[in-house]
């Protein structure tokens, strides 16, 4: 188990004071200024060292990401942090950005600074409210107190907007979300070209999740070899577990990369819901990555490679634990619905397949529906994966896919069964 | 995608208060010139917030003056974004219910009963006395705290049918129930007690300037090798 003293986020239930001088006396803005003399580049060396990669879901590292904004450009460079928590299962961001914001604030100074970014956007998700509220108060305490701002004690000046959406999940893409800013509604891009050569108002610019960048102060102060030093090669840190669904104590916790998903739930959420026999399945990475049955669950660690191994994905690291008790198919297609709800209608694949994709899943929840249908079923699935411009298309199919790949003997007898009840019912 | 239309009762005019006016200078002024559209999504959701809740067709015309854009533009902003409600909510209060599946995993279908049961059979239409409304939304971003409702800009967590007609019951008698976790928990901490952040060091300031010593350790190294004296001591 992570011990205390490596964890990042030390208030994120809020049990201590959110403002700036208890955040000070936890640590957050502690040497920034000795770090920023450091220059640019150090600091990017020292994010690549930690092997840090991205904390939103895809997983990227960081610190290259970082290495792709242009050095000497007339234009301005902005950094946009995404704090557009929308993946169903994903409920970290919130904790840091309501509890923890100074160590945000001081990441957002020292990655912009990395970057030569004079102005840094944040991006709240329209539902955030109160966050947004009370995060605005805390960039105003980091002015009053001039770690930001034009002339600050830390001879980088930065400029902080705290902007928000109004309930679409797909401006958590990155392109949509710099649409969004720019006024319009969120639809991505076509990549190339990338933002870090054209993003916001045509500017280089960046997009990283909220906590890819609260982890860089702490990753400067104690190191990157700190940091690669925990969690797993290639899998480095710590990170926020999110575990909802059928435990007997759903919760935020930050762990080491890589803690087997049986200590995870075991450890801190009191176990499953009846036993860890009750388990039945996990969607470990947030709505979008496919399933994992308890079979899986029993040896799986929780990193963005084993997962992956396991044809899933640690996605945003939110665990959705299933027990037994789960209609696992209406649980999916409830899923199907998200996403056709999200779907932007940019590409026909996405706007007519996932609504396709949910109509019959719905079916599939009755057991109305023939088998062979599960096959053509899969084929749509994978037709719409691939074919779009962002990644919604994927995040529609891989749950569908999952579903059919661990469950086709349950959907199968669902759909025996609905024949039995029907044929007796004509009779 | 959804299917979002404008209602068809549409008030004749609207204009902001003179406070909503400066406010909304100020929110302009935080994004470059020339780029004022980016203030279209806070200042729509200031007119719906000044509206009672929801979004009438002549402040999308408004907007659009305000901020220079064409009509159509900001049209298709108030109908893509769904927090725009684009009719009549509960005067009292609306509320959104959380669907997704790590809330229905937990319940959410008994609170939308409940809703169905104490508002109106149909989401998006007002209860009797026009005091309630409600809907089903997407992820709402708590799902530690599952199930839950959004009601303005508060969130009710860890609910029951009987936890959200609490809820319900202290709206409809005029008054406002505490925020957050319904069932007395701290946000997101595992009930009964946190299995983490306990070690007291953490939180009396001594790890403060720890960060220096690997620094000069550093340089004490590199200075061996070189043969002068450390310079450039961090100061912090």
């Amino acid at each position: 188990m992570l011990a205390d003293k490596d964890r990042i986020f030390r208030n994120i239930y809020g049990f201590h004071d959110s403002g700036l001088d208890a955040a000070r006396r936890r640590g957050a803005w502690d040497g920034t200024k000795y770090f920023i003399d450091k220059g640019h580049d150090w600091i990017i060396n020292e994010v690549k060292g930690s092997g840090l990669r991205g904390r939103g879901g895809a997983g990227f590292p960081t610190g290259l990401k970082w290495s792709f904004m242009p050095k000497n450009d007339p234009r301005p460079s902005y950094l946009i942090v995404n704090a557009d928590e929308s993946e169903p299962g994903s409920c970290k961001d919130r904790e840091i950005l309501r509890n923890d914001p100074q160590v945000l604030i001081e990441g957002m100074l020292l990655a912009s600074f990395a970057m030569r970014a004079h102005t840094c956007f944040i991006y709240f998700r329209g539902e955030y409210i109160r966050e947004r509220e009370r995060f605005q108060r805390s960039v105003d305490e980091a002015y009053a107190a001039r770690l930001i701002g034009k002339n600050n004690i830390h001879g980088w000046d930065l400029d902080i907007v705290v902007h928000h959406g109004a309930g679409a999940y797909i401006c958590g893409e990155e392109t949509a979300m710099i649409e969004s800013i720019e006024g319009k509604k969120g639809q991505p891009r076509l990549k190339p070209p990338f933002p870090a050569g054209c993003g916001l108002y045509g500017a280089p610019t960046t997009v990283n999740n909220v906590e890819s960048i609260a982890v860089v102060g702490e990753i400067l102060r104690r190191g990157g070899g700190w940091f690669s030093a925990l969690g797993k090669p290639n899998n480095t840190g710590t990170k926020l577990f999110q575990i909802s669904g059928h435990v007997n104590n759903p919760c935020v916790v930050e762990e080491e990369m890589g803690i087997p998903l049986r200590e995870l739930i075991e450890r801190h959420c009191g176990g499953v819901r009846g036993g860890w026999d009750n388990l039945l399945a996990v969607i470990p990475g947030g709505s979008s990555v496919p399933c994992i049955t308890a079979d899986v669950c029993q040896d799986i660690t929780m990193d963005f490679d084993a997962l992956s191994k396991a044809k899933s994905g640690l996605g945003t690291a939110a665990v959705i634990v299933m027990d037994k008790s789960t209609d696992i198919i209406k649980a999916i297609s409830r899923i199907s619905y998200f996403y056709k709800h999200e779907s932007c209608g940019q590409c026909t694949p996405c706007r007519e397949g996932c609504g396709w994709m949910w109509r019959v899943m719905e079916r599939m929840v009755k057991g109305e529906a023939r088998k062979s249908e599960i096959d053509m079923l899969w084929d749509v699935s994978k037709q719409v994966e691939g074919h779009t411009i962002c990644a919604l298309g994927d995040a529609a199919a891989w749950p569908v896919q999952g579903l059919i790949r661990n469950f086709r003997n349950v959907m199968e007898q669902r759909i025996e069964d609905y024949a039995k009840a029907h044929a007796e019912a004509a009779e | 995608m959804a299917v979002r239309r404008l209602h068809p009762d549409q008030p004749s005019s609207f204009a902001f208060t003179p406070e909503n006016v400066a406010w909304i200078q100020e929110t302009v002024a935080k994004y470059p010139p020339g780029k004022q559209a980016s203030a279209v999504i806070p200042v729509l959701w200031r007119a719906q917030e000044q509206h009672g809740g929801w979004l009438p067709e002549p402040a999308i015309r408004l907007v659009a003056e305000l901020l220079d854009m064409a009509y159509i533009r900001v049209y298709e902003v108030a109908t893509f974004y769904t927090m725009f409600q684009l009719a009549p909510v509960g005067s009292v209060a609306h509320i959104q219910v959380c669907g997704t599946t790590p809330c229905m995993l937990r319940g959410s279908l008994d609170l939308i009963e409940a809703c169905k049961r104490r508002i109106n059979p149909d989401p998006h239409h007002l209860s009797a006395d026009g005091k309630f409304s409600w809907e089903e939304v997407e992820c709402l971003g708590s799902c530690a705290n599952a199930p839950m409702v959004q009601i303005w800009k508060d969130t009710y967590e860890d609910l029951t049918p009987e936890l959200l007609e609490r809820v319900i019951d202290t709206f409809a008698a005029g008054g406002t129930p505490k925020p957050g976790s319904q069932t007395g928990r701290t946000a997101s901490c595992p009930a009964g007690a946190a299995t983490s952040l306990k070690d007291p060091a953490l939180y009396d300031g001594s790890s403060i300037g720890a960060w220096k010593r690997r620094f000069a350790d550093l340089e004490a190294a590199a200075s061996q090798l070189a043969g002068t004296a450390p310079a450039d001591k961090p100061k912090g």
